[in-house]
């Protein structure tokens, strides 16, 4: 009599259990819930925002968890490695789809986005950047979803007073406007520094963690026609061409006319000294432009004005890409990739990506990028559609990040220690990808 | 019936227990072996098994096993130019650190000594510093060390910010703006060690050196330093291991540079063992090599503090 309590107990336990496990897989195989990682900003809300019509239409709930951009790698590369279902799919950088694709982390969608006719409604750009691996190769593993590309963003007021216009031209001997060319920007960058006032030309990105310097020293290196490699993936004389030290030497000037105390800055730094009124121009990536048009946050926002990213000296344009695709992992059962793609499928239509790119999503649909609608949505659309037509990016192979961490390292000792000269920099930054590429095979040795 | 029964039944004092006794021994062992499983599993397992990657090629995120390699990760890291200018680097830091937060802290613990009006208090506020987190007093010493706005360069007389250092961006500044986060945050630490010291020395043995019209300085020399070197050198010995793995203080205001000027042996492991490179193999080889300087460096401290002990 007196075990009874203990059975009855244990016994409840373990219906109490099987219940759980069986109301799991219930909701597994009925499929009513889709998740979706992704790293913590604005857009995020905004996938969640279009998640929530989904459910509305469907039943089926999406949920976007989002991690800190600090963590947001190794959150994914961790559960990658545990080959865990806890997420369905990943709205993943650019730069990882070599890695997602070679270690068999991402579901080949090339067949679906072909056959569906969704493949033909993104910019051709952002298909070859946020989707496809190997370059070329025609086969796709992403859903080119939030297009970014780095952008300008400027003072109106200070470039339309007609003091700075008089001076600017008396100075320069042509008028003050947003620059076309790199040099423009120099000079406008010289013209407004000014420590006495508190004012600094531009503001460009000088981070040493992860990718955040040569995030904006690309910007400068691909304009000046220099490359991280050449098409037989070659690095010796490419990486270290004259072109290359050329843009290097002029980044690092640049930096002179940046507020102090940015010699660590990414997203957040730029928009704080443009926004405290350190700047009168800066550089960031679209994505984070929003704020500057919100008077809640920015004093400047009625004048803020935004440009694409300038020409080189013998006129190449290009600019850091951005943004993400969004991928299947793997790991999950076939009915949640299944239930996954009609998502997608669902997604990349027309209309929902005019109300993707509504809310402030930043579509990759080329039909949406070219309605007056879009362009006329807010101040930097118009630049983010012309940037998004030239883009360009980093490696994006497996030994990306062990690519990264030499050539930040280098360049930040150059452009923010002033270490060296740009030809060092740049020999030390070939020497050591040529060691990690001839490593991995991707060289031979 | 009930007769059988009550005489079958006995007396409850002299009945012998259902239960099996527990013996102390059991007892004990109870208590300990629950703490000694979650240290197999979360110490002495993963100690091992980092030994076991340090000799493989392992990366935590490539999705293949780890492949043995033997001693070449040591072999790579021991020949590398960078690694031994990181280890120079750390060893600079440690000396200058250690060796301000020792004079400071023994220094203050000296002014603090003698009871006054205030002096709990003074004593709580200069501890403060070391109580809040690392991560945040990076954040908020970077603020102060902003050359546009922060205070720092007002206090140390630069006014005018366009000619004033900007300290974590300068590679000859950017490591003594460092020491001067980690004195100011740890140097309350070693007075704190060094007030129990002092208390802790008999009054008599001033008394008698008084009588003897012993010089004050002969009296810090004989009595007051050999009384607290002990405890200094406990205080100096952690603070040593601390500098030896200085990580979060050096992420949160210069995250190891510019370049590398600031790249102590920790943001180097933590480096290659993250950051988009994930070389778990290299990075435990160079845990490792960590590992064996402090237990060496430790050593001495220990051997230098059993002479003291002993006199």
């Amino acid at each position: 009599m007196s075990k009874q309590p203990r059975w009855f107990a244990a016994l409840m336990i373990f219906a109490l259990l099987a219940l759980v496990s069986v109301n799991v897989a219930v909701a597994q195989d009925g499929i009513t819930q889709l998740t979706i990682l992704w790293a913590e900003w604005d857009p995020a809300n905004y996938l969640q925002q279009i998640g929530n019509e989904y459910e509305a239409e469907t039943g089926i709930k999406v949920n976007v968890i989002q991690e800190p951009w600090g963590s947001f790698y190794d959150r994914m590369a961790v559960e990658w490695a545990a080959q865990g279902d806890a997420y369905d799919m990943v709205v993943g950088d650019s730069q990882w789809i070599g890695q997602g694709v070679e270690q068999g982390h991402y579901v080949d969608l090339t067949d679906f986005l072909v056959s569906e006719g969704i493949a033909e409604t993104v910019t051709p750009a952002t298909l070859q950047y946020y989707a496809e691996y190997p370059t070329g190769s025609g086969r796709y593993y992403a859903y080119p979803t939030e297009g970014d590309a780095v952008g300008w963003a400027y003072r109106k007021d200070l470039f339309e007073d007609p003091q700075n216009m008089a001076d600017f031209e008396a100075k320069y001997g042509r008028p003050l406007q947003p620059p076309e060319t790199w040099a423009e920007l120099r000079d406008i960058a010289e013209f407004f520094t000014r420590p006495d006032e508190g004012l600094y030309g531009v503001g460009v990105y000088t981070q040493i963690d992860y990718d955040g310097l040569i995030m904006g020293f690309q910007n400068a290196f691909f304009s000046w026609g220099a490359d991280w490699k050449n098409e037989n993936n070659e690095v010796m004389g490419v990486v270290n061409s004259p072109e290359a030290v050329e843009a290097l030497e002029f980044y690092k000037d640049l930096y002179r006319f940046a507020p102090p105390g940015t010699g660590n800055a990414f997203f957040a730094e730029m928009n704080d000294v443009f926004i405290s009124g350190q700047a009168a121009m800066i550089m960031n990536y679209f994505a984070f432009f929003p704020a500057l048009i919100n008077p809640g946050v920015n004093p400047y926002a009625e004048t803020t004005g935004f440009f694409a990213g300038p020409k080189g000296p013998n006129g190449d344009q290009y600019v850091s890409l951005g943004g993400q695709g969004l991928s299947i992992l793997s790991y999950i059962s076939p009915e949640r990739q299944e239930a996954s793609k009609a998502f997608i499928k669902w997604f990349a239509q027309e209309e929902v990506q005019s109300r993707w790119a509504a809310v402030g999503g930043y579509t990759c649909n080329i039909n949406v990028l070219e309605s007056e609608e879009f362009l006329s949505n807010t101040p930097y659309n118009p630049a983010f559609a012309d940037s998004m037509t030239f883009v360009k990016d980093f490696w994006n192979i497996p030994q990306f990040g062990e690519l990264l961490e030499p050539a930040q390292r280098y360049l930040h000792a150059y452009v923010v220690g002033g270490e060296g000269t740009a030809q060092e920099a740049l020999d030390k930054i070939v020497e050591a990808h040529q060691e990690i590429l001839e490593d991995a095979g991707v060289l031979g040795g | 019936m009930l007769k059988h029964e009550a005489q079958a039944t006995p007396a409850p004092a002299s009945r012998p227990s259902n239960r099996r006794q527990i013996s102390d021994r059991s007892l004990s062992q109870l208590f300990i072996w629950p703490t000694l499983i979650l240290l197999i599993i979360i110490n002495i397992f993963p100690l091992f098994y980092s030994l076991f990657l340090s000799f493989t090629n392992y990366s935590a995120i490539a999705n293949r096993p780890p492949e043995w390699i033997g001693f070449t990760n040591f072999d790579r890291l021991l020949n590398s130019n960078d690694i031994w200018g990181y280890f120079s680097l750390t060893g600079r830091y440690a000396l200058i650190s250690v060796g301000l937060q020792t004079v400071i802290g023994f220094g203050l613990a000296l002014l603090l000594r003698k009871k006054f009006r205030g002096s709990g208090i003074v004593t709580t506020l200069i501890l403060i510093p070391m109580m809040l987190s690392p991560v945040v007093v990076g954040l908020f010493w970077k603020l102060m060390f902003n050359p546009a706005y922060g205070i720092f360069n007002y206090l140390v007389g630069f006014s005018n910010p366009a000619t004033a250092p900007d300290w974590l961006a300068s590679p000859s500044l950017a490591l003594w703006a460092i020491i001067i986060v980690d004195v100011w945050m740890w140097s309350p630490f070693v007075m704190l060690l060094c007030l129990s010291g002092l208390s802790a020395i008999p009054d008599y043995l001033y008394e008698a050196a008084a009588i003897d019209r012993a010089s004050a300085w002969f009296q810090f020399r004989r009595i007051t330093l050999p009384q607290v070197a002990p405890l200094l050198l406990i205080a100096v010995l952690f603070r040593t291991i601390e500098a030896f793995k200085a990580f979060d203080l050096v992420m949160g205001l210069t995250g190891g540079g510019p370049g590398n000027a600031t790249q102590m042996i920790s943001v180097e492991i933590y480096s290659q063992a993250f950051l988009g490179q994930f070389r778990t193999g290299r990075a435990s080889a160079l845990a490792y090599i960590v590992l064996v300087i402090i237990i060496a460096v430790s050593n001495v401290y220990i051997r230098t503090l059993n002479k003291v002990r002993e006199g």
